[in-house]
């Protein structure tokens, strides 16, 4: 899991304007909308706007996601044939609450490959949790296929449906994001969590980021631009923190060349939690570095 | 396919494009463009029309576009769109053909 996904930044696939500038801004993963941020009479242009736009622009190495609609809505398999035959990156599923919903989208993503000649598996897929329901199967679908590359907590309809509201502390998603958060450890898979709406307050988003990455998430969603750089700099390991995995790392191999187990690096016990948490830093530096 | 009714896709936004496609009561495909950069990419706008409307084997219709500087990729996406909508077509599209 070395792929930087520290920011997913959502463009509206209805907007020429915002699908062709979406890349400058420097998210890790740019995720196009075809779902909520659509009105239900703007859905098949905003397709078709999609569909070109993952064609015919040049996005880099950038990882381009969907976002489509859920197969319930009606449209959601026409979304799938438009933007695998596009040649899309991931496909997000909304609302997400059984690995059945996972199971079924995959389905029509395999006839869609097939279909355009794409290789089969190619096209990866993540999954919203945006219920009760979702957030208490997180594990079986995190699990449910090989293409799921990683969850994430949708908090505008999971708080609606816990019959509250978000709070600037968000302590009625702690259950929540704490479940998807073991399910997507347990399953090997990224976690990515919800959108912050209030782009102009500006410290309580840095708030919550801290409060995220602390609890052990990989990224997170996001709506406006100003947010990357927040982001990546919590989190990209500051210079010490870097120095001091380095030496941990290091410590830790002079130690295995003499047999030991447990050793000591200025005073304090290094094992094999520490040498681990010391060797994501240094992966996650790297790769902030490589972006 | 054939233009069967009005359709349109698109706005008057920036970096957009409005087009609307009609049934031709005459034959043949009439093409009006009004662009801020037509004497710069007017002739560009209209072969690339021509090429859309080629591709799905439409031989017959009205376009009429208001072009606020919308690149390749959205004037295709904005015709394609109207032209479906003229159609009659909303789903089961042959993506690989466009």
């Amino acid at each position: 899991m070395s792929q930087l996904r520290r920011t997913m930044l959502y463009v509206p696939g209805n907007n020429p304007g915002m699908l062709r500038d979406a890349y400058i801004y420097g998210a890790d993963s740019l995720m196009f909308d075809l779902e909520d941020s659509i009105a239900l009479n703007e859905k098949s242009t905003a397709r078709f706007l999609v569909f070109n736009a993952i064609k015919d622009i040049d996005y880099g190495n950038k990882e381009i996601v969907v976002r489509i609609n859920s197969l319930e809505s009606g449209i959601g398999e026409e979304d799938i044939y438009a933007v695998v035959a596009a040649g899309v990156d991931v496909i997000r599923l909304p609302k997400t609450e059984t690995a059945q919903d996972v199971l079924d989208v995959e389905a029509i993503i395999e006839k869609a490959e097939i279909k355009y000649n794409k290789v089969v598996g190619s096209t990866r897929m993540m999954a919203a949790m945006e219920s009760p329901l979702g957030v208490m199967n997180a594990y079986s679908i995190a699990t449910s296929t090989k293409r799921l590359l990683g969850i994430a907590i949708g908090a505008e309809d999971f708080v609606t449906n816990m019959y509250t509201s978000r709070s600037a502390d968000g302590s009625e998603l702690m259950v929540a994001r704490s479940q998807i958060l073991m399910a997507a450890r347990a399953a090997k898979v990224y976690a990515i969590d919800t959108v912050y709406s209030d782009v102009d307050n500006e410290a309580g988003f840095r708030k919550e980021v801290a409060l995220i990455k602390q609890l052990g998430f990989d990224g997170k969603s996001i709506i406006n631009p100003r947010q990357v750089n927040i982001v990546h700099e919590i989190y990209t390991p500051s210079k010490k923190e870097v120095d001091k995995a380095t030496r941990v790392i290091e410590a830790s191999h002079e130690a295995e060349k003499k047999g030991l187990g447990v050793i000591s690096l200025d005073g304090k016990m290094i094992d094999k939690p520490i040498v681990d948490r010391a060797e994501r830093v240094v992966t996650l530096a790297k790769a902030a570095e490589e972006q | 396919m054939k233009i069967i009714q009005n359709g349109s896709a698109g706005t008057l936004e920036s970096s957009d494009i409005l087009i609307q496609v009609n049934p031709n009561k005459s034959k043949g495909i009439n093409i009006h463009i009004d662009s801020v950069v037509k004497k710069q990419f007017g002739d560009e706008i209209r072969q690339l029309i021509i090429k859309t409307l080629q591709t799905l084997e439409v031989d017959c219709c009205e376009v009429s576009v208001i072009d606020k500087g919308a690149l390749d990729f959205a004037i295709v996406s904005r015709l394609q769109s109207a032209l479906f909508k003229g159609a009659g077509v909303d789903m089961n599209i042959c993506w690989e053909e466009l």
